[in-house]
């Protein structure tokens, strides 16, 4: 079975996820936010490990469901 | 007489005017708005001509409705017709004037309450402390001092004050609950769904309600009362027809199973805080215990939703002006932004699954207690708060306990207990979706013993009761 852990990124592969995807939205980062994005991004990184080493079944659906 | 049912008796029976009532509101926001910063815009000329309407209507033998010419506020995120919605942001200052009232505005109007004004929170509801780079904290009326909580703060001080009987405010994963516990009085937060959205600005979809704040069981359930009902201009408002609550108040709590949550919700908080719920406790007579599995992990999987919604929401005003953002809110929405879509979809899945689980719950107990708040309101500015003898966000860690129930939309009343030389502090009635009956009837059994209560402070100079 796999480790249901997400690898956890270091400060400094994290400011490479956030410089590409960044540039991926076309949401260009102020380099005065630069700090403050990276700060609350591995806070966020640790919040997502709590959902993501969780194992849920297979089958289970997101919970909104769309009403055509 | 300074609750909404006494005043609308009063001007319905002819001893006062709604005229009067007005004109004595908008001089007690005069007096005191300076001092606790509740309201961002008031409508004196217009709340002057609506109670002159009143007034009319009501000497032509009209029934306005069961608020008639009483006032209120809404949190600035309310469209009112004619106003520019800022949600507590500057940028929208630059949006034309809303063209309509918001659907909860109108519903309220229709039953004869009049709007004063709308009131201060956190830009774009991200926050639980209501401290606004751009227009400045609300203050806590039981000490200036001391934060309001938030995001809809200024609706909370707005009645916590004695300006208005009730307010409107809105809750994604606390921002009625936290400023309602920090500021003394009731707030609810329905069933997701319940009460309309349409005429609000969001924050995330998934999470949103608008929901009423007062100083009685009873006023609250009226204007939840008023608020219920399937809106088709809202696509997530439900389509289950309105269950009054005003109507079953004085049912006691025979047939209510109650439990207290243990685990997530018994620890990390003051010790005043597990004082405050054990006041409640103890005057329901309850023993029985219940475990929420998986606490901390909804609580983490509404950041996660939470985070990406309103990053996404903001998107191009975050390209086009990331500076005119409050400091506070731009950092976190940029960082939601670029989250990657399995944490939001993890996240989602997970939601379905710990929806089973409090549906499961809900079989063997009907009302849920747990405490609204870690802790009693912060200073304004403070950063970090001391919980069990570590330095953690002061900010954040406000919705600890919250966050994890708005997740699955249950509906909730945090209801105010007064400890001797304290500032105020919340205990959340919680129930399953739509039971908002049950939770109003143990809120009013809880009034009526004393227990909960929402007085008002005495502001005159600035004074406070807490030091």
């Amino acid at each position: 079975m796999n480790d249901r852990r997400l690898a956890t990124l270091e400060v400094a592969d994290i400011k490479v996820y956030l410089a590409q995807s960044a540039k991926l939205l076309n949401l260009p980062i102020p380099e005065e936010c630069e700090q403050g994005v990276l700060d609350n991004f591995v806070r966020m990184q640790a919040i997502a490990a709590l959902v993501n080493e969780f194992p849920l079944p297979e089958d289970i659906e997101i919970a909104p469901i769309f009403q055509p | 007489m300074n609750d909404a049912l006494s005043i609308s008796a009063a001007i319905k029976s002819g001893q006062t005017t709604a005229k009067a009532v007005i004109k004595d509101t908008l001089e007690q926001i005069d007096r005191l708005n300076p001092l606790v910063n509740s309201l961002t815009t008031i409508l004196r000329d217009q709340a002057i001509q609506d109670a002159e309407v009143l007034d009319r209507r009501l000497a032509q033998g009209e029934y306005p409705g069961i608020l008639t010419g009483v006032p209120f506020a809404v949190k600035d995120l309310t469209d009112i017709q004619g106003i520019v919605t800022l949600a507590g942001s500057k940028i929208n200052r630059d949006n034309p004037p809303a063209t309509a009232d918001a659907t909860v505005v109108t519903a309220l109007k229709q039953a004869g309450a009049i709007l004063v004004g709308a009131c201060l929170m956190d830009e774009y509801a991200y926050g639980f402390s209501t401290e606004n780079s751009h227009y400045g904290a609300s203050h806590n009326p039981h000490n200036l001092d001391h934060v309001a909580g938030g995001s809809s703060g200024g609706s909370a001080v707005a009645v916590a004050a004695g300006l208005v009987p009730f307010s409107l405010g809105s809750d994604t994963n606390g921002s009625i609950r936290v400023p309602a516990a920090l500021c003394g009085i009731f707030g609810l937060k329905p069933t997701y769904g319940r009460v309309s959205r349409f005429g609000t600005f969001p924050f995330a979809g998934s999470f949103d309600h608008i929901g009423p704040f007062a100083r009685s069981v009873s006023d609250l359930a009226v204007v939840f009362d008023c608020l219920q009902g399937h809106d088709p201009q809202d696509p997530i408002s439900s389509d289950r027809p309105p269950a009054l609550c005003f109507p079953e108040l004085s049912k006691g709590l025979s047939g209510i199973r109650l439990a207290v949550a243990d685990g997530h919700f018994a620890q990390g908080a003051h010790p005043e805080v597990f004082q405050a719920l054990g006041k409640v406790v103890d005057a329901l007579g309850i023993t029985a215990k219940v475990t929420i599995p998986e606490a901390h992990r909804a609580r983490a999987a509404a950041f996660l939703i939470t985070a990406s919604e309103g990053g996404n929401l903001h998107l191009e005003r975050l390209r086009n002006r990331p500076f005119d953002f409050d400091p506070a809110t731009r950092d976190r929405l940029l960082a939601g932004a670029l989250a990657p879509a399995n944490w939001y979809l993890q996240a989602q899945k997970f939601r379905n699954w710990y929806r089973e689980q409090l549906e499961q719950i809900f079989q063997s107990v009907d009302v849920i207690l747990a405490p609204t708040t870690p802790c009693m309101a912060t200073k304004i500015g403070q950063q970090s708060i001391n919980i069990d003898g570590v330095e953690i966000l002061a900010r954040p860690n406000l919705g600890v306990f919250t966050q994890p129930l708005s997740f699955i939309g249950l509906p909730i009343i945090s209801v105010p207990v007064h400890l001797p030389n304290s500032l105020p502090l919340g205990v959340q009635l919680i129930a399953a979706p739509y039971n908002e009956a049950l939770i109003f009837r143990v809120a009013k059994v809880l009034e009526d013993q004393g227990i909960v209560a929402a007085p008002v402070p005495n502001l005159i100079n600035g004074s406070s009761v807490y030091n």
